[in-house]
Formats: structure tokens, sequence, C-alpha cells
């Protein structure tokens, strides 16, 4: 195939912001058009390139960019099916956020550099996907982090937006420190930086530090991704605007450490160490993530810490050695959670507020928002993970990969030998996987029902969101006079196909297999059932606790696991539980740390944010008093000098001539003396 | 006289020991007791309290100096000396003395506080001094024949061979003449002089230099304010 | 006559001028100790003079000339130690140290600037 199409791709984006920066003063009419035209461009030519690839082959293509001392960098293509299936995503959910835009942001007067930026950011994400050389995706992967720092903090007005970024650009590049030097020791092992030589090396076992170079990966996964525990972004990431949500932290970068793992798993594979810490970290992010979601006050932040949950569900397909299930289930994620995203911009929009809790007392909502009610609903119900929607598929080959490895026989699919994954890693992924499908259930029950179904209450104030719960608002910039505009329905609708039709054609064995490794993703019986009964079973928990919530609200008795923590609601009045929060009885006495993410923020911040502050305090001390007291030490030195030289100017013109005539004195005395 | 008898009369005659330090001449005898009475006034002008005073001590120490000039035999300098710094250089320092309105009779601080240090410095270069000098001369004598600084031989001697300096020294002191005489003119504010006139009315200040211009009387008299004039 | 009497005596002549020159307080007494100094010179050319006997009666004619010019200078320095008593009032040289540069006493210097706009900031 023509090479210039994929080099394209990344590059029609890259154009389109720089454009957009250039004339967004001047010009401000051509910053819409200039927003959506390279993108939907790029994601047109993202599906021919899929389409001309077709299934089963790989496409190489390089030239050297630099020459270092050791392993050169080149600029380098790599294409194959998983690069296809992702990059079509990427250019789906761009194309259908940048539309969303023009209306989300319809007031906003900084627009241009919004739109320059989600270019710019699609731009990278096509490079590390289509990337076939180590450096190269890097440079993609940090214009990444960098877009998302600037996009997070778009209304940089408020503080929350200010720290939310500051905060997920530190933590991202805590964990891209130690990536860039897994980088180089992959490139230093395997003696170059291009991908399918790191793959080659890696099957001929030539890499002389898998487990290092593994583990050191993985910490900029744990960054980039959200996984434990790096994930603590996240959730603040929300005070950005939801399209850059729905971007960013649900279908692309994200799943960039995702697509990196499923991209070098050769290499994983051959440390079973990694494996398994990659495994507890999925475990434990799935399960914390999920606990916490259902805590939650603020609607994007249920979204976010699904969003994390997901994410470990990915990789925990990775610890168990499937990538095929990983990638799928990130796809098929990346359309509802996108979609998601969306509706809950058009319900926030429509509310005017981020509160569940607030939401539920403005009667008639799902009236005012029909296009974002049902497709939420739609969305909801593929990440439970009930069929027929995608969600269902993409979570059972998870399950299935997992209770593969459990059993000994992990799908590899030829990447590596069944017995490279440990079966911890199995045993470990499945436990969690399946408690983590009821929680989600749980939650995604208790969200819908919540806002949406919550009884109307006569005469209850409405505050703005509980008092205790972390809340991150956004300036409402769309149009005021339509709760749902046009350009912000109907990407909901394009979004919802592959979400209700995505997993059906997982089964098809000539296409999404056939495109990814060649393994099969039809789910086993045993898991499926297990599944599926798990959601059901969150599903009907939560709507129990939801209607016993809601019979209490009406009848004002306080909810009994209310009582013991009187602390937690200090702001409100005491017996009066005006919300119907089924999260309360679900949870019990781990409501109020599930709500504030068990605390690891706080802990983050005794631990590091405050010796650094200390530091910082302690380091001005020094600059202030210490070196500059040096510096006025020798201002006063010298002036006091002066001082000193100055008692001999008496302007007494004896006193000189007496000083005078005793050196001449002193001088004949030596002289001829 | 050539230069060989020059350096005999130099380095004293080959005649042994007719000249001793132990054994002084009349001449040397006189000119000790002069000196010391010439060192004593000089003492008494510069440490004495009456300011008057030290400038008549100076002049009996200026007068003993024109004795020992005629023991060096050197009349015509020694005439000079009575004539010059006697009568006027003298006359000019009581002129100044009484210019610039010396107490008469005792003042307490005619001396400086510095006059610890100009002690140690007096008594250092004295020191000094001598001792070269002492150390120098020790065996030179001079030879004093009568009648080398007579006026004629003087005066033969500069205008033969002292021309020009003679002439500059001329120009030097009209040089000083002037000098003297600017400096003391004073400063250019100076009150113009009277006009005869009018009786004028009231003119604002500055217009024609002073107040002085609108009324019909002189008045010289500056304000107290400004440089006091002194014509002089 | 020994060369040492002359010498001496216009060494230590020399020196109680310099003693009244450093050591007396009113101008015109400065002046008149600078003329004692000058004397001695005088002596001491003479005195070489009366030694030497060269053909040049260099001695002699140059202390002529040094009388010359002290009469000058003493004429020239008491006009200007009348500007000066006009001016200040005074013909004390210990009130004329305008050209002087004492240091301030320490109430009444302030801090360098720097220091202060750094504060200044910081509290900012």
């Amino acid at each position: 195939m023509n090479l210039a199409l994929p080099a394209l791709v990344p590059a029609l984006p890259a154009f389109g912001a720089a454009a957009t920066l250039a004339t967004g003063k001047k010009a401000p009419g051509l910053a819409r058009p200039l927003a959506i035209v390279p993108v939907a461009v790029s994601a047109v030519l993202a599906l021919v390139v899929a389409l001309q690839l077709g299934t089963g082959q790989t496409l190489d293509a390089a030239t050297r960019l630099t020459p270092t001392g050791g392993p050169d960098i080149a600029l380098a293509l790599h294409l194959d099916g998983f690069s296809s299936l992702i990059s079509v995503l990427v250019g789906l959910v761009a194309t259908c956020v940048q539309v969303y835009s023009t209306a989300y942001l319809k007031q906003d007067p900084r627009y241009p550099s919004y739109a320059a930026l989600v270019s710019l950011f699609t731009a990278a994400m096509f490079l590390v996907v289509y990337s076939g050389d180590l450096i190269v995706l890097l440079v993609g992967w940090e214009v990444m982090g960098l877009c998302s720092y600037f996009l997070i903090g778009h209304h940089w007005e408020t503080a929350d937006a200010r720290s939310a970024s500051l905060k997920a650009f530190l933590v991202t590049k805590l964990g891209d420190v130690p990536f860039l030097f897994g980088i180089f020791l992959l490139g230093a092992d395997a003696g170059s930086f291009r991908i399918p030589d790191v793959l080659a090396a890696a099957g001929e076992g030539r890499l002389g530090h898998p487990t290092l170079i593994a583990l050191l990966l993985l910490a900029g996964v744990a960054g980039k991704s959200a996984q434990f525990p790096l994930h603590t972004w996240l959730p603040d990431a929300m005070a950005g605007p939801t399209p850059v949500s729905a971007l960013i932290h649900a279908a692309t970068m994200v799943a960039a450490g995702i697509y990196l793992v499923a991209r070098l798993l050769p290499v994983f594979l051959l440390s079973g160490a990694a494996l398994v810490v990659l495994a507890v970290m999925a475990a434990v992010t799935m399960i914390g993530s999920a606990l916490c979601a259902l805590a939650q006050d603020d609607l994007k932040r249920v979204l976010a810490y699904s969003t994390v949950g997901q994410l470990g569900y990915m990789a925990g397909a990775l610890a168990t050695g499937d990538r095929e299930a990983s990638v799928f289930h990130l796809v098929s994620h990346g359309a509802f959670k996108a979609l998601l995203f969306l509706a809950a911009g058009v319900v926030i929009h429509a509310a005017h507020t981020n509160s569940i809790s607030a939401m539920s007392r403005i009667p008639g909502l799902r009236k005012r928002v029909p296009d974002a009610y049902w497709t939420m609903g739609i969305a909801l119900f593929a990440l439970v993970g009930l069929p027929p929607f995608s969600g269902f598929f993409s979570k059972e080959a998870v399950l299935t990969a997992a209770e593969h490895a459990a059993n000994g026989e992990a799908l590899t699919n030829s990447l590596g030998p069944a017995s490279a994954v440990p079966q911890a890693a199995g045993w470990i992924v499945l436990i969690s996987a399946a408690l983590t499908a009821l929680l989600t259930a749980a939650y995604a029950t208790r969200l819908f029902l919540v806002a949406f179904h919550s009884p109307a209450v006569a005469g209850a104030a409405v505050a703005d969101h509980e008092a205790d719960a972390p809340y991150s608002p956004e300036l409402d910039e769309a149009d005021p006079a339509t709760a749902e505009p046009p350009a912000m329905r109907w990407p909901l609708w394009v979004l919802a196909v592959p979400t209700m039709g995505f997993g059906i054609a997982g089964l098809r064995s000539d296409w999404l297999p056939a495109l990814l490794d060649g393994g099969s993703l039809r789910p086993s019986g045993v898991t499926a059932v297990t599944g599926t009964g798990l959601a059901v079973v969150g599903v009907l928990a939560a709507y129990g606790a939801w209607r016993s919530a809601t019979a209490r609200l009406g009848t004002g008795r306080p909810a009994p696991a209310a009582a013991g923590r009187v602390p937690e609601q200090a702001g409100a009045p005491a017996a009066e539980v005006i919300v119907a929060d089924p999260g309360r009885t679900l949870l019990g006495p781990l409501f109020g740390p599930a709500r504030h993410g068990f605390g690891v923020d706080r802990l983050y911040h005794a631990l590091f944010v405050r010796p650094v502050a200390a530091a910082a305090r302690l380091v001005r001390f020094l600059d202030r008093e210490v070196v500059e007291g040096y510096v006025q030490g020798s201002g006063i030195g010298a002036n006091l000098l002066g001082r000193a030289v100055r008692l001999a100017q008496t302007g007494n013109a004896q006193t000189y001539l007496s000083a005078l005539l005793a050196g001449v004195v002193l001088l004949a005395v030596l002289v001829a003396v | 006289m050539n230069v060989a008898a020059t350096l005999l009369a130099a380095t004293g005659s080959l005649e042994p020991a007719a000249r001793s330090f132990l054994s002084p001449t009349g001449q040397e005898i006189v000119f000790l007791l002069v000196g010391i009475a010439v060192l004593g006034s000089a003492v008494v002008a510069v440490t004495t309290k009456q300011l008057v005073h030290a400038a008549l001590w100076l002049v009996v120490a200026l007068g003993g100096l024109a004795v020992e000039f005629l023991l060096l035999t050197a009349e015509f300098i020694a005439w000079v000396q009575v004539l010059i710094y006697l009568g006027s250089v003298v006359v000019l320092v009581l002129f100044g003395l009484m210019l610039t309105k010396a107490p008469i009779g005792r003042s307490p601080d005619a001396d400086s506080k510095n006059r610890w240090v100009a002690l140690a410095v007096a008594l250092a270069s004295a020191g000094t001094l001598v001792t070269l000098v002492v150390d120098a001369f020790r065996t030179s004598w001079i030879d004093l024949g009568a009648g080398g600084g007579s006026a004629s031989v003087t005066g033969a001697s500069l205008f033969r061979n002292w021309v020009l300096p003679f002439e500059a020294l001329s120009v030097l002191l009209l040089a000083a003449l002037v000098g003297a005489i600017v400096l003391s003119r004073g400063s250019k504010r100076r009150v113009p002089a009277p006009r005869a006139g009018r009786l004028r009315a009231g003119r604002p200040v500055g217009s024609n230099g002073t107040v002085a211009a609108t009324a019909p009387r002189p008045a010289p008299e500056a304000p107290a304010a400004t440089t006091p004039e002194q014509e002089g | 006559m020994h060369l040492v009497y002359p010498a001496v005596l216009a060494a230590l002549l020399f020196a109680v001028g310099v003693y009244g020159v450093l050591a007396r307080r009113n101008a015109v007494l400065v002046l008149m100790s600078v003329e004692l100094m000058l004397n001695a010179v005088n002596l001491n050319l003479v005195a070489f003079d009366a030694w030497l006997r060269d053909s040049l009666h260099a001695g002699q004619a140059l202390t002529l000339f040094t009388i010359t010019v002290a009469a000058a200078e003493v004429g020239l320095g008491l006009a200007i130690v009348l500007l000066l008593f006009r001016a200040r009032g005074t013909a004390d040289i210990d009130r004329a140290t305008a050209l002087g540069d004492p240091a301030e006493s320490l109430a009444t210097e302030e801090p360098p600037n720097g220091a202060e706009a750094l504060k200044g900031q910081a509290a900012a």
C-alpha cells in the first residue's frame, strides 16, 4: 500500500492543530472546521489503511532518523491488526469528541487552543499506535501526557483544574521516568529500538534482563493507565471538560499503556515475576476502584473510577498472557466509556450539576435529556457486562483468559509458551475479575437509579452536592437554551452502535480474531454463566438497596448504616437523609473511606508532598538567610571597610601633611640607615 | 678657580689638625651662640600662645639668621634678608594677623590637637637630618675668606650667569602681584554703585540688581547674609 | 668653620618649622612656620656656597631667588588666607575640613537596597 496513507494519519491532525493555533485569534470562524475536518479525514484514512492491510498481515517500514552512539532511532511504521483496530477506535472517538466539543464548549473563549490540543493529542496517539520504533513511540507518549496536562487544565481559572492538571502531569511523569529507563534497557539488550527487532530478540531469548525491563515498563504503564499505585490522578482529572475525559481518560491515552504491554507482550512473557506483579496491580486496582465508584457523589468521578477498574481488567488480561482479550476489551470499553462520558456531559449540562444526589432531586431529568438517558442506559448495560452488548463479550474474554491461565493453559496465542504465565497470576486475576464484575454491576445500577429514577421528595432542600464528597465542577459552556444540542446528540448514537454490536462482531472468527492474534474470542460456557450471574447479582443487590433506601426516604427514617458514622455527615442535619443512596447500604462502614479513595491521596500527600514542600521551604530559607546573608554581608563588609578608611579623611590639611612627612622620614631612615 | 682647587678647598686642606672640632675658632663660637638664639626664638615663635608675639619672635629669628649670613661672609644676602624678610614678609604677616582678626593676648587654642603627632614628626625628622648631616660632613671645613659674598661679586655673578632666572623671577613676582590683586578683589556678586537719581516708585526686587536701586540713598552695605565685601 | 654648624642649625630650624606647620591652628602662623623652613634652606645654601666657592656662586644666587619666591609666596598665601577668612569668618585651619569625607554614624546609615526589596517581595 502507499506509505503516504499511514504517514498522513498522524500528520493530518498535527497540521490541523498547528493551523488552529495559528488562526485561532485571527479567524475564529475557522476554528470549528479546522478542528473537525483533519481528525475526521484521519479517521477515514485509518479505516482505509486498516482495510487495505487486511487480516493476518504486518507492515514494517523504517527510515533512520537519528544516529546515536548505540542503537539508532528510526522513523518507523509497524502496522498490524492491533494498530488497525485501535487506530480506527481512536479516529472514531476523536471525531465524535471534536463534534461534541463544538457544542459543549460553544461559549468558551479559548476554544481554538482546546481544539488544537485535542487534535495534537489525537496525532500523538496515532503516532503511538502506528510507531515501529520505541523512541518515536515515547515521543508520542510524552506529547500525549503534555496535551493531557493542558487539556485537564483548560479551565485554569479554577484552582481544581490547576491542581488536577499538575497532579496528572506529575504522577504520570513519576511513572514515565522508569519507563524511559525500561526502554533504554530494552534497546540496549535487543541492540535496536525497533519493535520488530525487539520482539525477535525477545522471541529468541536474547534479552539479558527481561524482569527488570518488564518492571520498569510496568511503572510507566501504571502511571499512564492509572493503575494502583499511580491511579490517583484520574479521578481528579475530571476537573477538565467532559469531552476531554471522554477522549483522553476513557478511550485513548489511558489505553496507550495497555497497548504498549500488548505490543511488547513477548518481552513480558519472558518474566513470570512481572506478570504476577501486573496481576496483583490489576487486582488491587479493580477491586479498590469498584468500591470507590460505589461511594462517589460526582457523576464523572464514578465514571473515572470505573475507567480505572476497567483498565485493571485489561491489565489483568495481559497478566494472563492473552493480549487479544485485553485489546478486545480495550476497544469495546473505549466505545462505551466514551459514550458514557459524552452522555454524562449532556446530563450535567441539563442538570447544571455534577452531583448525582443533586440530580436525584431534579424531577423529570430523564425527560429533558432522552437521548442521553437512553444511550447512557445502553452504555451502562454494556459496562455491567450483560449480553448481548459488547461489554459482555469482552469481559467474558478476559475471564476466559484468566480461567485458562489459572489452569496452566494460558492463551498466549503463540507469542510465548503457555507455561510462561504463572498460575498464580491467573487465579488472582480470575477471582478479582469476578468480584469486580459484581461490584461494577452494583455501581452502574446505583448510578442509573439515583441519577434518573429517584422519586421526587417534596420540600427537600436542594444542596449542590453532598458536603463531604469530593466534587470537581466544571464551567458549563454549552448553549443554555437547549438541554441536548444536536452536535451533542448524534455522537452519542454513533458511539452507541459499536457499544451494542462490536461484541457480536467479535465472534466471527474471520474478522476480529483474524485481525488480532488468531485465537478465538468466544466465551467459555462456565465463565459466561458465572460472569453473567455475578453481574445479575450485583444489579439486584443495588436495586434492592435502592428500593429500601427510597422507602426509608419516604418515611423519614435514617439508614441504619448511617447511624454509626454521624461525623461523616456533619454537614447535614442529623436524622434527615435526603438522598436514597444504595451505596451507603451496600458498603456499610467502608462508605466513608471509599468516598475519599481509601486515603491514598492523603498518604501520598504525607509521604511525598509534605516533605518536598518542607524541602522547598528549607531551600528558600537557606537562600534567603544563609546565601543572602553572605551577599548582604559582603555589602556590609565593604561598607565597614569604607567607613574604616574614611576615618582618615578628616579634611584637616595638617593631619594629611603630618602623615606625609612621617612617611617621608620613615623612608629616609630606611634608605639611609 | 679650577676644579682641582675647588675640590681641594672642598675636602679641606691637607694640613693636619689645625682645625679640629674640639677647638672652635672665634667664628664658630659666635655662630654657635647666635644659632642658639635663632633656634630658641624659632621655638618660641612656634609654641607661644600669643599670636602677635609669635610674629615678633619670628623677627628675632630671622634677624639672627641675617647675622649668621654675615658670619658666613654672605653680606649681600644678609642685607637682602633683613630687607625682604624683616621688612616686608613679617610686615605682611602682621597685616595678615590683623586682617584675620587674630586675638591679641593669649589664645588658648593656638595649637591644634595635631601637635603631638607634629612633635613626633618634627623630632623624627630632626633626628634623621642631624644624624645624616653629621655623619656626612664630619670632616668638612668651610674656608671663610672675606669678600666671597659681597655685592659686587654677587651682582656680577647674577648678571652674568643668572640673567634668565632673574628675569623669570621678575615675571613670577608680577604674576604673584596680579594674583594677589585678583584674589583679594572678592566675588562677582557685588552691590552696584549707588546712582544719583530721583526717588522711584517701588520696583520689584532684583530687576535692577538689588533693593538699593529703588532707594535714594546709597546702600553699599549689602545685607549681612551676603559675603561681606572688603575693598582692600 | 666646621660645616656641621650651619648644617645642623639648618636641620634643626627646619624641624622647628615642620612642627609649626603641623601644629599651629591659625593659618597665618602656618605661613610663618613655612618661612622658617625656607630660611633653614637658605642657611644651608649659603653655608654650602661658602664651603664650595664655585664660580657660579650658585648657592648665593639660589638663596636670593628663594628669598624672592618666599616673599611672593607669602603675599599670595596671605591673600588666600584672607579669602578663607572672608568665607568662613575664621582663619582656623581645623575648621576648613570641607574636603574631608567622614563616616556617618551608624544610626543614620541605611541598609543596602537589595535586601529591602527582596524582603518586600517575600512579604507580598
